[in-house]
């Protein structure tokens, strides 16, 4: 009986080796917009690639949608040594369902132990679906590398940005959304594979058919720009966003406004950034004439530098600010621009 | 048509946070607590759409403690019929999914907030469409009920989106999706007090995630200030300093 006791024992530490044994992969959703990877993609590609080089594994990046060779192996760069590519235009616009499980059967092909979204529309949309097809524990707004692999802790941001915590995740597959400029992007220097990849969705999977598209293609996508320029109240008319336009135009920046410009129909609503609007968190962000409400500040203030132009020096915009103007956008933004052209 | 909307419990957003207990723990000594505003304004729509005729019931349900039912009260004073209060503590999105499903099971059209205010974990209405099997669809800013479909209007990259889906149907919900959050009437509190309010024992399950420990952002570094005159030197700052040009 002891004997029989001791060798099942035994069995099961072998098959636990065995498992163990098997390749584990980190698997990274990446978005695409109108064919091109969006920067949250490369950022993520990047994060997953330490997370990798500390537990030996590898990056496998999902692409779904129509991408070009080209842009695909550009994941490689950032540390994806395989890219899975759907090439299926039924993915061109977002379904959920079809989504999550296609993603999950990627995850599931390449024997996954973290899977990685962004923590944007999509990967809000996508992760809690696909954390129950894996059986697995969901930590979203990541915003730096596992503090420990094992147990496996992140830190995310709570209570809207006015605290952090630091949160474990017990199941054995783990799927995280990375917060935006959370990780930099770094080239290794790599290659990738890539592989066509059939996730096996029917046309039964998918539940949504789109009507109609209101969206502006070809600019600087809001969300994902690394530099924001945004106006407010003080702008006085959305007649006088020529000087911003030309500033944004410069840096390659997005265009923003805060809620009393698109609610008084200045600019469109797709540009009001705040708490209730656009939440973003780029490298730099420009405020003129916003004076820095709670909730603009909520969707604002992960941007890693900040620079405020305001006429009141007691607008809270200047205590989450880094860089200041007490004075008039209209003699400011001019000398701004001059000086982007000078550098 | 029977709408179930998810009301998180969460502190008034104005509240100041501390914890407790080596930080282990939200400190919610003195805090006030209110409807999760993205959940406002989903009941809010769902009262709207029944005002216009077509809904028969709106349940509103909420995993949580006891001391959790005044916010449930008051989500049948802005319009609710009846409430559903499962009762453990709510502490990771699966397992809060998985008490919900019980619930949603019954219903046509389920709505949550994009996120809540507190822990912003915003999981717990994808994950209860996964385990029922229902259709789900997020960043909703607008929805009509349609004879077989529900209209929905949701944001994406750079603009918006209108599509139709069908049911049973997890709406995902955020602003846009009603004007602004209805505020209970004195005749809304009054009838409120009679409406059912029932309690389930919690469904076996496991949480698969922990909060550990918290800490509070590092303060921000002052603001440097620069004179209106020499506004260039910003541009050359963000250049030679902050790296960021």
């Amino acid at each position: 009986m002891r004997l029989l006791l001791f060798s099942m024992k035994k069995l099961r530490f072998f098959s636990k080796t065995i498992i163990k044994s098997r390749k584990m992969s980190i698997l990274v959703y990446t978005e695409n917009w109108d064919g091109k990877f969006k920067n949250l993609s490369f950022e993520l590609v990047s994060y997953a690639h330490a997370i990798a080089k500390e537990i030996n594994s590898t990056v496998t990046a999902v692409s779904l949608g129509k991408v070009t060779d080209d842009e695909l192996l550009k994941l490689g760069k950032y540390g994806a040594t395989k890219v899975l590519n759907v090439d299926d235009e039924r993915f061109n616009s977002i379904d959920n369902r079809a989504t999550a499980k296609a993603i999950s059967s990627a995850a599931k092909s390449e024997n996954s132990s973290i899977v990685i979204f962004a923590n944007n529309n999509v990967g809000k949309a996508i992760a809690p679906r696909t954390a129950i097809k894996l059986d697995a524990g969901l930590v979203s707004g990541v915003t730096s590398l596992p503090l420990s692999m094992n147990p496996f802790v992140v830190k995310k941001k709570v209570f809207t940005s006015k605290a952090i915590a630091n949160v474990q995740i017990n199941s054995d597959t783990k799927v995280i959304t990375l917060a935006q400029n959370s990780y930099d992007i770094i080239d290794v220097g790599q290659s990738a594979t890539i592989e066509t990849f059939d996730p096996g969705i029917d046309d039964a999977d998918f539940s949504t058919s789109v009507i109609e598209t209101n969206k502006v293609s070809g600019k600087v996508l809001l969300s994902d720009a690394e530099i924001v320029v945004s106006g407010g109240r003080g702008m006085k008319s959305g007649d006088n966003w020529g000087g911003l336009e030309e500033l944004a135009d410069l840096l390659g920046a997005g265009l923003a406004c805060s809620r009393p410009v698109s609610d008084e129909g200045w600019r469109s609503h797709s540009e009001h950034v705040g708490q209730t609007g656009v939440m973003i968190a780029p490298n730099l962000y420009f405020a003129f004439g916003i004076s820095g409400a709670i909730q603009h500040l909520g969707g604002v203030s992960s941007s890693k530098v900040i620079v405020a132009v305001n006429k009141d020096p007691e607008a809270p915009i200047f205590e989450a600010a880094d860089y200041g103007i007490v004075g008039d956008v209209n003699v400011v933004i001019p000398k701004f621009i001059e000086a982007v052209k000078a550098l | 048509m029977k709408i179930l909307v998810l009301i998180s419990n969460v502190p008034d957003t104005t509240t100041k946070i501390r914890f407790t207990g080596d930080n282990t723990a939200f400190d919610d000594s003195g805090v006030q607590w209110i409807i999760n505003p993205w959940d406002e304004l989903a009941l809010t729509r769902a009262v709207e759409l029944k005002e216009a005729g077509g809904v028969d019931k709106i349940t509103v349900a909420n995993v949580g403690e006891k001391s959790t039912e005044a916010t449930l009260r008051k989500a049948l004073a802005v319009g609710a019929d009846d409430a559903i209060r499962i009762d453990t503590t709510a502490n990771d999105a699966f397992y809060v999914a998985a008490q919900l499903a019980e619930v949603a099971k019954d219903y046509d059209l389920i709505l949550a907030g994009i996120e809540a205010s507190d822990y912003n974990g915003n999981a717990v209405g994808g994950m209860l469409a996964e385990m029922l099997d229902f259709n789900s669809v997020s960043a909703v800013s607008g929805i009509e009920l349609e004879e077989s479909n529900f209209k929905i209007t949701r944001e994406v990259d750079g603009g918006s989106q209108v599509i139709s889906i069908g049911g049973p149907l997890v709406a995902i919900v955020q602003k846009g999706i009603a004007k602004e959050p209805r505020i209970p009437a004195m005749r809304g509190i009054m009838m409120a007090r009679k409406k059912p309010l029932s309690t389930k024992e919690p469904v076996e399950g496991v949480n698969k995630t922990q909060m550990i420990s918290f800490e509070l952002p590092p303060p921000k570094t002052a603001c440097k200030l620069i004179d209106e005159e020499n506004a260039n030197e910003v541009i050359t700052l963000l250049h030679e300093e902050a790296k960021v040009l």
